[in-house]
């Protein structure tokens, strides 16, 4: 008996695998782990969004502060994302197609805003247009502000979103490499007819892929914007702005309804992310998803 | 716009290529990265610069700012480590073990990356509150303590790990593992001896992003840190601090450190790339 | 170590891989496997090592059923196609592996593991390489690391899957006559599976011909070679042409002549005649098979022919002496000295 369950424990674990106990209790450990880091804090934003009702949920929305927040994040995000994408082709264009001297010191370039914290990004255009600089009171006198104001918020977006579409775009187009342009210019079509006909067509979807990551930071970022933003109510604030004042003030009911809709759009952006890879993985580049 | 000029014999900025665009796309890509990333980081290089060694070196060394970083580093450097331990094991399960929901879980690992920081930090801080649901199961507190700071770095740091190991524990063979259980290993012999050793390059890698990652975190933290000096707060909210009080010297310091840091972690995480690349050939 | 293959059969989500297979190995002799691709040769050697289990049937070590072994205890060794080695492990660590992984009862100590890691790696001609790393090394050189790692652990057999797979003709060559030169000197019993028959042929004390999942025949090259039992080994091994004819009085026809083959022993009825291109003669008179040459090259010291027999498009191949004049067109009379019917 004893070795005819031994026997048929065998027949169903293979010599590289672990046993069932241990791949039940491994599965349960990282759930519980990922159930207490990620999905309970998501949870709870939708739990203490409603906790005063569904009727204070949209009234919170619709307040009017809320409503200008919403209304300058999509701006911010207008303006940031169509940039880093352009930003992104082109540099993917120039990466990718050709052969040049220093092209590995500029990829690495390209992830550096990556590795440095959100406070120091908006920092910096604090240093290069604020009160000590030379930069800032000069633009002053045409009647331009940069600090506290929207260029400043948008300066400090794209430069925290500026790699996404890049590097999305960078190891996939130099994968495809160019054979593609290359026929379609022996067979007579011009430079922008190429890359509209035959390179946009095969970076769609990894582009697509980029635009929603950039756009989900973009939409989210708190450190860097706060740093520029001054905070004026109404004015300069953006949801993650709006939603730190809100809490601050213990108004908790309504900061988390606002959260919920970043939270609605990291959902969103997670399932065309998931989606994206599902059904085009292999017209995603393989290495380096952030 | 198809080539540049050779400039001198034999130097050439790029090779030959009938594919027109390089002068405009790299053009543009120098001008706006100039723009908007370098000339702003040299600008603060030069600020820090202006101090001279002997001011840079007091204002680094003032007790809170050494107070902060130390925060900083070591919460960090806990939350990079546990982030290892778990982030292997969920990469693990997840490239090697079937069971229901697996590509839902796959998916929810990427949510720090999609979740914004500051609705992170409050959704954070609701649930390990002293009375939050998580929280009120504990004796001691979690949120408003340095315990909190390495919680909201778990979070944000988790997906650097997975997504980094992940795909070189694909990689390695199933012949491998089975050309060890053959020699005679056990199955524990062969997970420590043969597939966590050929995983410590990523395994290196993701730990030195998780920790960057941490060190500069700033909207997920604040939220849950109680921000006291000396106990929690971290480097990035006392620049912040720094500012709002016009105080540009200061601020200037502590973020020249981080940088120093940051880009020494980025220089090793390319070395360590490097060198496996080369010793063991991955990825090729 | 003598090994019993018993009836063994193996099914993978229902697709049976392998059907009731049953063969001894003896001790010590250098057996191959050989077929054609998805006949089944890997998923045997892999029941031999315990890295598959058998869905029916039985796989005894000597006297020991195996079944009751894990991989672990079965002590084989076992050399993959594309090597498996440990990449972050330097050569004599990976030769020295299996030997350090033994609980600490059974296991030597240090200095006599390296010494015996360094005598393995002496014997497959690597001595010096010692510390590189696999990827330092050459697909050859690998391989034989491969392979003095699985010896390190005296392995009661060894058990090959394509060891030469992914190595160019050349270094396949000489690393084949430097196996057979190893199992001599050592004398492991092995099974070494390959679907290359020249390297078959050249190499293994018995041949093992698969096909489908099933054995087709098992038996020292010259009789696997001579007296195919099947029409499947005939076309496997080695060239051959292919005839249907009939057998009546006693002689064999063809296109309603006899072409001057007695066949006294053979049932009457249809056949296929079975022949290789170089057992056969030219000759002159009637009695006889003759076609007309479609095709002709030249194949290293003889010309190889193609020649379509009667009306209904039947070709064969045969050869002729290089300076043979037979051309396009020409008409050929031979007949086969060597042949079998199925
Ligand atoms: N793990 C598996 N799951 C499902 N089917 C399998 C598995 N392994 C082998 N098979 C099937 O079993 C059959 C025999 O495979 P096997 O690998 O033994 O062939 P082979 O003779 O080694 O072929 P080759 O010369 O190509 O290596 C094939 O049809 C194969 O598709
Ligand atoms: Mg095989």
């Amino acid at each position: 008996m004893a070795t005819k369950i031994r026997h048929l424990h065998r027949h169903h674990t293979s010599p590289v695998s672990e046993s069932r106990t241990v791949q039940v209790i491994a599965i349960f450990l990282c759930l519980l782990f990922m159930a207490l880091f990620l999905i309970l804090p998501l949870w709870s934003v939708f739990i203490e969004a409603f906790a005063k009702g569904v009727g204070a949920y949209f009234s919170a929305l619709a307040n009017k502060d809320a409503q200008s927040a919403i209304r300058l994040t999509l701006l911010v995000a207008a303006v940031a994302v169509p940039l880093n994408v352009v930003f992104g082709v082109c540099a993917s264009w120039a990466i990718a197609k050709f052969e040049f001297k220093g092209k590995a010191l500029l990829i690495t370039l390209i992830d550096l805003p990556f590795s440095v914290s959100p406070i120091i990004s908006g920092m910096v255009y604090v240093l290069l247009f604020g009160a000590g600089s030379f930069l800032g009171p000069w633009l002053k006198s045409y009647g331009i502000e940069v600090l506290f104001a929207l260029p400043g918020i948008i300066l400090a977006t794209i430069f925290v979103t500026f790699p996404f579409v890049a590097r999305e775009l960078i190891p996939l187009m130099q994968d495809q490499g160019t054979g593609d342009e290359e026929a379609a210019l022996s067979l007579g079509a011009n430079g922008w007819q190429t890359f509209w006909r035959v390179t946009v067509p095969n970076i769609r979807w990894g582009l697509l892929y980029g635009v929603l990551l950039c756009n989900a930071r973009a939409m989210g970022e708190f450190g860097a914007v706060a740093v520029v933003s001054g905070r004026i109510r109404g004015q300069t604030t953006t949801i993650p702005l709006q939603v730190e004042i809100l809490y601050n003030e213990y108004n908790g009911a309504a900061a988390f309804a606002l959260a919920s809709l970043l939270a609605m759009l990291a959902l969103l952006t997670l399932v065309l992310k998931s989606f994206l890879e599902w059904r085009f993985g292999d017209e995603l580049a393989a290495t380096g998803r952030h | 716009m198809t080539s540049t000029t050779p400039k001198r014999d034999g130097w050439r900025l790029k090779q030959p290529s009938v594919i027109p665009g390089f002068g405009l796309t790299l053009g543009f890509t120098l001008a706006y990265f100039s723009l908007i990333v370098f000339i702003p980081l040299i600008a603060l290089g030069i600020r820090s610069a202006g101090l001279g060694f002997d001011g840079f070196w007091k204002a680094a060394t003032d007790p809170r700012v050494l107070g902060a970083l130390r925060v900083s580093f070591v919460t960090a450097l806990i939350a990079a480590g546990v982030n290892v331990i778990f982030g292997t094991l969920i990469a693990w399960v997840l490239v090697r073990y079937r069971f229901p929901g697996r590509r839902i879980f796959d998916a929810v690992v990427d949510l720090p990356f999609a979740l914004p920081t500051a609705v992170a930090g409050i959704a954070l801080t609701a649930i390990y509150a002293p009375n939050g649901i998580v929280g009120h199961w504990f004796p001691f507190r979690i949120a408003y303590t340095p315990i909190g700071i390495v919680i909201a770095m778990i979070f944000i740091g988790l997906p650097f790990v997975v997504r980094t190991i992940q795909p070189i524990l694909e990689e390695v063979s199933r012949e491998v593992e089975e050309a060890s259980a053959t020699l005679g290993a056990s199955r524990f012999q062969t997970i420590t001896r043969v597939i966590l050793p050929s995983l410590t390059p990523a395994i290196m890698t993701g730990f030195a992003l998780a920790f960057a990652r941490g060190v500069g975190e700033y909207g997920s933290v604040i939220f849950i840190a109680g921000n006291i000096p000396f106990v929690s707060e971290i480097a990035p909210l006392l620049i912040y601090i720094r500012l709002q009080e016009f105080n540009y010297v200061g601020a200037t310091v502590i973020a020249a450190v981080m940088l120093i840091i940051s880009f020494a972690m980025l220089f090793i995480i390319n070395l360590i790339q490097a060198w496996s690349r080369k010793r063991f050939g991955y990825g090729n | 170590m003598q090994v019993r293959i018993a009836n063994v059969r193996k099914e993978f989500d229902r697709f049976p891989a392998l059907h009731d297979v049953s063969l001894d190995i003896n001790s010590g002799e250098l057996i191959a496997l050989l077929g054609p691709s998805g006949s089944g040769k890997t998923t045997l050697l892999r029941l031999i090592a315990g890295l598959e289990m058998p869905t029916a049937g039985k796989v005894f070590f000597g006297d020991i059923d195996a079944s009751e072994k894990t991989v672990q205890e079965r002590n084989i060794g076992f050399v993959f196609q594309h090597y498996a080695l440990f990449r972050h492990m330097t050569i004599l660590e990976n030769v020295s592996f299996g030997l350090s992984v033994r609980p600490r009862a059974t296991r030597p100590p240090a200095g006599e593991i390296r010494r015996r890691a360094l005598e393995l790696l002496d014997l497959v001609q690597l001595s010096g390489l010692e510390k590189r790393y696999p990827n330092q090394l050459s697909g050859g050189q690998r391989q034989r690391v491969a392979l003095a790692r699985a010896l390190a652990i005296e392995p009661g057999v060894l058990l090959l899957d394509e060891p030469f797979g992914a190595l160019d003709a050349q270094v396949r060559r000489e690393l084949r006559k430097w196996l057979r030169e190893m199992h001599d000197r050592t004398g492991h019993t092995t099974v070494f599976v390959t679907h290359d028959q020249e390297e078959a042929l050249e190499l293994a004390d018995r041949l093992c011909v698969m096909s489908q999942g099933k054995i087709e025949q098992v038996g020292s090259p010259d009789t696997v070679y001579d007296q195919p039992t099947s029409p499947f080994v005939f076309g496997f091994i080695g060239e051959s042409s292919e005839l249907p004819v009939t057998v009546e009085n006693g002689e064999l026809w063809s296109g309603g002549r006899a072409i001057g083959v007695p066949a006294p022993d053979s049932k009457t009825g249809e056949a296929r005649l079975f022949f290789r291109p170089h057992d056969v003669e030219l000759v002159e008179h009637d009695a006889s098979l003759a076609g007309v040459v479609t095709s002709s090259r030249r194949v290293g010291g003889t010309r190889r022919v193609e020649l379509e027999i009667g009306g209904e498009g039947h070709k064969v191949e045969i050869d002729l002496p290089f300076d043979h004049p037979a051309g396009e067109k020409t008409r050929l009379a031979f007949r086969p000295k060597r042949w079998r019917l199925f």
